[in-house]
């Protein structure tokens, strides 16, 4: 009982992921910085970040709204990130296996954060944060069949199991899925899949800061904001080492494979920055084609090339 | 208390107002986020919405219609926030200040704890308003602390 609430709360779970989220989360905005030729915020911002909103600044509460569930739903959507953290990084770096079904779980646990923005706009009161919300609705609608029909290949690329520990045991027996034409297709998806649940630029119609002025979060401040911060940090770490588990091989720490997990989930961090300054914003409608229609037809290829073993 | 303060000059995050202005200083508000000078150097990010705000940048001569705005903008702010006049009408009026809309320079209208002037003021001599503003809460701070 002790053991596991030390793996809740310290390693893997909230505290562990929360400082590597904070530097992923720096690395993010030093690579933008890099490729807008700029010199990019100093090495603990994040932090600053963080704890200037939750030790200094005021939480206001909405006039009109519900202020309870106003003020539960980042506190929920932190709990969905450590949750899904504990169960995705346990059995990925080989402490405890894990139970039979767990990548189902893991993949109902992922939409926690989404839906508590959604909870929380719509507590707001106010006609911005709605919008952000019916756009962050929408966007899940779109990306969510894609999401299970990448972990319906990989449990059939792994031979029907739904348990993240025999998912690994056969990558480690036949060489990671990406490692076939089918993989790529799925990875390729996968990263997609990735920038749209982290709300990253060509998918971030939902809190479009020019646009609607942060949408979803505009009414949160000081507190419950920092937790806002916190939770997106954990899940720009938790989503690439959930890919890295599922398509890459796994994230080993032992001797000379740590380096290798370290390189994995700094590559893919890599790629969603530059696909995240390299685009534009793109709007709802065209975003929920892009899912519904190219995204599912590329997963449903891979399916059908697995099938063929290729 | 030496933390707090500590990360809170660390990470200024900047809202922009602009009032009646002539959008010379807002283009050099915007200049502060190029390349060239990159803000985000210090950690200060333009944000959208007053909420996430803790420094209020206000330019621009500030009339009738202007200061119901300002003033609703101030008072939705989570506090602590700073705000910073920006040109010489943010500061005095410039060559409004005798116009009949006129409704006062910003510091008539909420309290304001720095000035940069100019017509429009350099990029640099708004990094160096803000570098004042951040020297200011330190010394604020230490005279608290004696």
């Amino acid at each position: 009982m002790a053991k596991d609430l030390l793996y809740y709360l310290i390693f893997p779970g909230f505290l562990f992921t929360a400082l590597v989220g904070a530097i992923f989360s720096w690395i993010d905005r030093k690579v933008t910085a890099w490729v807008q030729f700029r010199k990019g915020p100093p090495f603990l911002q994040p932090f600053y970040d963080f704890f200037k909103l939750l030790l200094v600044k005021e939480t206001i509460l909405p006039a009109r709204g519900s202020k309870m569930t106003f003020l539960f739903a980042p506190l929920l959507g932190l709990t969905g990130a450590a949750l899904a953290s504990m169960l995705i990084l346990l059995p990925a770096i080989g402490t405890k296996p894990g139970f039979n079904g767990d990548i189902i779980v893991i993949f109902y646990i992922l939409t926690i954060p989404s839906l508590t923005y959604i909870i929380g706009a719509l507590a707001a009161g106010n006609p911005l944060a709605s919008v952000g919300a019916s756009r962050e609705m929408k966007l899940i609608i779109s990306y969510e069949l894609t999401f299970l029909l990448i972990l319906a290949a990989i449990i059939m690329k792994a031979g029907m199991t739904i348990t993240i520990h025999e998912i690994l045991a056969v990558q480690t027996d036949e060489g990671a899925f990406i490692g076939s034409i089918s993989g790529i297709l799925l990875f390729i998806a996968f990263v997609f899949c990735i920038q749209a649940k982290l709300g990253l630029v060509p998918f971030d119609m939902a809190e479009a800061e020019t646009e609607i002025n942060h949408g979803s979060f505009i009414e949160y401040s000081g507190q419950a904001y920092a937790l806002i911060r916190l939770t997106r940090y954990m899940m720009l770490f938790i989503l690439p080492a959930f890919l890295c588990t599922v398509l890459l091989g796994g994230l080993r720490t032992d001797g000379i494979h740590l380096l290798w997990t370290v390189l994995k989930t700094l590559g893919i961090l890599l790629v969603l920055t530059l696909i995240r300054n390299t685009n534009p914003r793109v709007r709802i409608d065209q975003a929920m084609r892009f899912f519904f229609i190219w995204m599912n037809l590329l997963v449903i290829a891979a399916i059908i090339l697995d099938y063929f073993n290729l | 208390m030496g933390f707090k303060d500590y990360c809170f000059r660390k990470s200024l995050w900047v809202f922009h107002f602009g009032g009646a202005s002539c959008n010379n200083c807002d283009i050099e508000i915007l200049d502060c986020l190029t390349p060239r000078y990159d803000i985000e150097r210090f950690g200060m990010v333009l944000v959208g919405s007053i909420r996430h705000a803790d420094v209020l940048l206000v330019n621009g001569s500030i009339n009738q219609k202007d200061k119901i705005r300002l003033l609703e903008l101030y008072s939705q702010a989570p506090k602590p926030i700073l705000v910073v006049a920006i040109g010489a009408c943010g500061c005095t009026g410039g060559i409004f200040a005798e116009g009949n809309t006129f409704a006062g320079p910003v510091d008539k209208i909420i309290p304001v704890d720095a000035y940069v002037p100019g017509c429009p003021p350099k990029p640099e001599a708004i990094i160096g308003g803000i570098v004042r503003l951040i020297e200011k809460t330190k010394k604020a701070t230490r005279d608290e602390a004696t």
